[in-house]
């Protein structure tokens, strides 16, 4: 994929606090990048520096304030019909909370095959039993997701996400919400899923596996991209002092 | 000791000390009397059951109108839906009986009591039912939306697949709670000549002059049909527990 962004305004009205009235809060603030014909991109930053924001408008979810974005030539719409014809393209996972708690993870990997894409369920049943097996999930996908574990929920997200063919797929800290143990594991998919060939969009905090699967780093800070470059140059060669100091603090940890 | 002992401890000691209380009163008991009218008793039970049902149905609807005005957006919608909650569940039930039937219904020209009657209890338990319903959606984490955006449900789809299987689930229980309510509520559509239970019991009551065997048996009929609804209530709470992931 190669992805071009410019000029991308994202503001938010902030609240206001006590007497004071509320304004706006500049999240991403003229953000331009362009990457080559890669297969993946991940995003690493400080928090709060438009990480999270800027992989929202790439997955169609949030319209920006202002700016251009697109992916392979193609700008990305900016009213909700053609956003939500965007979104059915591409799959999602987010931080927590991706699958409905009231289903089954079966029928949460059913619905978007069903409801969304029009597949019977006979046909929708066929093309999920391979990945279910593949990835080890197969004997979890009658359990709802309470019964499941940090690491099986986002395993099963990913695996929902992956079952529509999306053109490509948007992760947003898919581990943060996990214990050590279990990051471990979809760490793992993800990278299996890399190797099969997927295009993504990775926001991450864990360096180490951003330098193995990434084909380029975008370090994101104060709503810019200051730097973009290839794996190698940003973990080896960093110039920019911010990405430097960046790394020291999260490399140590 | 089990559970169903014990509630049966505390009711026989409970009557007990009623019966030993009235047998030092020397009250005459006149059970005959009150037999004589037992068809017209089981009539007003039937009412009873009949309109309760009734305005649960409607104040369901209405109910859902208000939550979803609640929750639209819009300012006059919005208003209207919050007028309406906080002016029927700041006034009392008997006064928006009086009100709504001597000078609303008679004003528009409605003059079947028992339609009346329903709606005012459909008016008056649809409040309670839009803050039951408007908590029920509320309590639906946005985060699903947001995955339900994702994987690119059209807003109907997202309500339909995702928020109201679960705020159904939700609301069930305290939806049942306000059927006890209603059941309960209802004796008060005796006060616009309803022939419900109530007016029954206190019909038969001055016919025979036997108050407390009028009234005993009022209270046992209210009480046959709240207690098997407040069991439902609590097992629906517990059936329908599932934690959010």
């Amino acid at each position: 994929m190669k992805l071009v962004v410019e000029d991308l305004v994202q503001r938010f009205p902030a609240p206001g606090r006590g007497g004071r009235p509320a304004g706006t809060a500049t999240v991403l603030d003229h953000l331009s990048l362009a990457t080559g014909e890669i297969g993946t991109l991940v995003l690493v930053g400080p928090s709060g520096g438009g990480k999270s924001t800027l992989l929202r408008i790439l997955a169609g979810l949030d319209v920006p304030t202002s700016g251009r974005v697109s992916f392979d030539g193609q700008p990305l719409p900016s009213d909700e019909d053609s956003l939500r014809r965007y979104r059915r393209t591409v799959g999602t996972v987010f931080q927590a909370y991706n699958l409905f708690p009231h289903l089954t993870a079966m029928q949460n990997l059913l619905l978007p095959l069903i409801h969304v894409h029009g597949l019977t369920e006979a046909a929708a049943r066929e093309r999920v039993r391979e990945p279910l097996e593949r990835f080890r999930l197969a004997e979890h996908a009658h359990k709802r997701p309470a019964e499941l574990s940090g690491g099986q929920k986002q395993r099963i997200a990913i695996l929902r996400a992956l079952v529509v063919e999306p053109r490509r797929l948007f992760l947003d800290e898919p581990t943060s919400a996990l214990d050590p143990e279990m990051r471990a594991e979809v760490l793992e998919m993800i990278a299996e899923v890399r190797a099969e060939g997927a295009e993504f969009v990775l926001v991450t905090h864990e360096m180490a596996f951003a330098r193995r699967v990434a084909d380029e780093i975008a370090f994101v800070a104060d709503g810019r991209v200051p730097v973009l470059a290839s794996a190698a140059e940003f973990f080896d060669r960093p110039d920019d002092p911010r990405v430097r100091t960046f790394l020291q603090l999260t490399l140590t940890t | 000791m089990p559970r169903w002992l014990a509630h049966v401890i505390v009711v026989a000691a409970f009557t007990a000390a009623v019966a030993a209380a009235f047998s030092r009163v020397n009250y005459e008991w006149n059970w005959a009397a009150v037999w004589d009218y037992r068809q017209k008793l089981l009539q007003g039970w039937l009412v009873t059951v009949a309109l309760s049902l009734a305005a649960l149905v409607t104040s369901i609807v209405v109910g859902a109108v208000a939550a979803i005005m609640l929750r639209s957006g819009r300012p006059l919608l919005e208003a209207a839906a919050r007028v309406y909650v906080e002016l029927i569940r700041g006034t009392p039930l008997l006064v928006q009986l009086l009100i709504g039937f001597y000078v609303v219904a008679t004003a528009v020209g409605l003059e079947n009591r028992y339609v009346a009657g329903v709606l005012l209890l459909a008016l008056f338990s649809g409040a309670y039912m839009a803050e039951i319903f408007r908590g029920g959606l509320d309590a639906i984490p946005k985060a699903q939306i947001d995955s339900g955006r994702a994987i690119g449900l059209t807003r109907w789809q997202s309500l339909r697949l995702v928020v109201l299987p679960q705020a159904v689930r939700l609301v069930l229980p305290a939806v049942a709670g306000q059927l006890v309510s209603l059941v309960k509520d209802s004796s008060l559509l005796s006060v616009i000549a309803i022939s419900e239970f109530t007016l029954a019991a206190q019909e038969v009551n001055s016919f025979t002059y036997s108050t407390l065997e009028s009234y005993l048996p009022l209270a046992a009929g209210y009480l046959v049909l709240t207690l098997p609804l407040s069991a439902l209530a609590r097992w629906l709470e517990h059936r329908l527990r599932y934690e959010t992931a």
